[in-house]
């Protein structure tokens, strides 16, 4: 499993609801059902992780993100879960304040555009960022809506939305020293228990 | 005629009937005393019992699924498409039964069979049939095949609701319900359109109130409106506008009102094979049964409620052009199933089809049909045989 989705599932209880946006092939909720006995859905438009999930006996709806979570009710999950698609939505904004409505709480990550190496390959190269984080080029990224991690912090104080926990991790899925002082330098991927 | 049968199909197949003498309660407040239900089965049951599935079907349809019935059949099964060896619903895998719904006109009793207690066809005598009574009917098949639990019932349209039904009325009698093209319930627009079909049928003057069968007729006029109307909703805008266009059968415009445009003799086509093999009575029965279907009526109108009920796990699908029962309608079946924290899975194929897209070979449909269909058989077949294992181990 992902780094992140180990880091993830860390902090997801015995028994919990979840809801996942994005859940890809379903490898976050095959392996906290197995492990942690939790229930829930997934939400994916791309077939091939569609079957993969109906392969997996994951519970999976198609759903475009973008539509909003409209069809579920308010707390209805434990926990609604994000990874590695905020910055993929038309506006992350809303996908923000539907996940910390439908869920007790929500879990985010994203790739940080403040890291680093982000912004010394935008200043010495002048060319837009393209790393194990971020691989894609320009023309043909999914990732519309980039962010920071102060961007993200200050986006949820001023909504209102709390933070309960962060970690920030390097390109080798490790949270160093340097990571902890200065997460929007060093943290490669931002990790995000928040609440309404 | 298939020169030599392919490799997959299930072949030759006969159907088989059973009489049941036990009297069969209907909603309607009458009761069936006896009757007769025709089916098929492809694929072997295995020791367990556990890998039968059972495949309702829509609203002309009938037990003839799969395979074919003699060397000079022109086409197989109804769904010959998704039943087969190696195919969607895996006879290797699979014990497959489907069978003709009681009032229908293929074998099973209905209004053009014999009415025991005067000796002529019940025409419009034969009780009206619901949803719920099929489901009841197809429970008894199952104690006589020896199924105390399917390993999926699956339906599309018509089918689909019945699978439904399965699953709030008997929901420890199968593990996964798909539900394909289907709705919780008919809308003013389809029950309209269902209105029409009967409405053409019941003022054909060969109609004789439904005694027809004594006139040794039928209200083939009124069967092919009926069929031609349906036609229209089973197809959608794009489908119509590729499959036809504008085209005219003789190139140029008559300006009369025979046959011009491919539309009209291709639905005229239909109206006529269709009003040639299927029975008006039934056709007027089973619409009358879409009508009826709603299952949150019996839990206070809450289709919550209703979908708390079952315990199996749901693969629900629709198809994006489909207008006769659209994705928004598969989703409130989706969203009732979530509320209550049932496991359900959704798909929306995008596909110009229309409703009839869930019998044809979709790539996409196939695929993530298929991928469900052989978690079903992981879950239900698998199992089972290595606990069959492990107890001829222990013995």
């Amino acid at each position: 499993m992902r780094d992140d989705l180990q880091l993830i599932s860390d902090w997801i209880p015995q028994g919990a609801t979840l809801l996942d946006l994005g859940c890809g092939d379903g490898t976050l909720l095959a392996w906290l059902g197995k492990h942690k006995q939790t229930k829930g859905y997934g939400l994916e438009i791309n077939q091939d992780n569609l079957a993969a999930c109906f392969e997996k006996g994951v519970n999976v709806l198609e759903q475009d993100l973008d539509g909003g979570l409209g069809n579920f009710q308010d707390l209805r999950f434990d926990y609604v879960v994000m990874t590695q698609a905020l910055q993929a939505v038309l506006r992350p904004d809303q996908i923000l304040n539907e996940m910390v409505r439908v869920g007790r709480e929500a879990i985010i990550t994203f790739p940080n555009f403040g890291h680093w190496w982000v912004r010394s390959y935008l200043a010495l190269k002048g060319r837009m960022p393209v790393s194990s984080a971020l691989p894609y080029e320009w023309y043909n990224t999914p990732n519309i809506h980039l962010c920071t991690v102060q961007d993200f912090e200050t986006h949820c104080r001023k909504h209102n939305i709390r933070i309960l926990e962060r970690q920030v991790i390097n390109r080798h899925h490790r949270s160093g020293f340097l990571a902890k002082l200065w997460p929007n330098l060093f943290g490669e991927i931002a990790i995000y228990r928040v609440k309404a | 005629m298939p020169q030599q049968i392919p490799a997959d199909s299930v072949g030759l197949v006969e159907p088989k009937t059973h009489r049941f003498d036990t009297p069969l309660e209907l909603e309607c407040g009458r009761t069936l005393p006896a009757y007769e239900l025709v089916y098929e089965t492809y694929g072997t049951l295995n020791s367990a019992a556990s890998n039968a599935v059972l495949i309702c079907h829509a609203l002309s349809g009938h037990h003839h699924a799969a395979g074919y019935h003699s060397m000079t059949d022109k086409r197989p099964g109804w769904w010959d498409t998704c039943i087969g060896p190696g195919k969607v619903i895996d006879t290797n895998r699979f014990f497959v039964v489907c069978l003709n719904n009681l009032g229908g006109c293929h074998g099973s009793s209905g209004p053009s069979s014999i009415n025991p207690e005067t000796g002529q066809p019940w025409g419009p005598d034969f009780p009206m049939m619901t949803i719920k009574d099929w489901v009841n009917s197809q429970v008894r098949l199952a104690d006589v095949l020896g199924i105390a639990r399917w390993a999926a019932v699956i339906g599309g349209s018509m089918g689909g609701m019945q699978a439904l039904q399965w699953s709030i009325d008997y929901p420890e009698r199968l593990s996964h319900a798909v539900v394909i093209a289907a709705a919780p319930k008919l809308s003013a627009q389809n029950i309209a359109f269902n209105e029409v079909a009967r409405q053409s049928i019941l003022t054909d003057p060969n109609f004789h109130g439904g005694r027809y069968y004594l006139h040794d007729t039928y209200p083939r006029q009124g069967l092919i409106l009926a069929r031609m109307v349906g036609h229209i909703t089973y197809l959608s805008d794009d489908a119509m506008r590729m499959k036809f266009g504008r085209d005219l059968q003789a190139g140029r415009f008559h300006f009369g009102f025979d046959v011009e445009f491919q539309v009209e003799s291709y639905l005229r086509h239909q109206g006529e094979v269709f009003s040639r093999n299927f029975d008006a009575n039934t056709y007027l029965l089973m619409t009358k049964a879409l009508d009826y279907f709603d299952p949150a009526r019996e839990f206070e109108d809450s289709l919550e409620t209703a979908l708390a009920q079952p315990s199996c796990k749901f693969l629900i699908m629709s198809f994006t052009s489909d207008w006769r029962f659209a994705p928004e309608r598969s989703r409130e079946i989706v969203d009732g199933l979530v509320h209550a924290g049932r496991d359900v899975s959704y798909a929306e194929i995008d596909t110009p089809k229309g409703h009839d897209a869930f019998l044809l070979d979709i790539p996409e449909y196939i695929k993530l049909f298929g991928a469900y269909m052989h978690r079903v058989a992981n879950e239900t077949v698998n199992d089972t045989s290595e606990a069959a294992n492990q107890e001829a181990g222990n013995a």
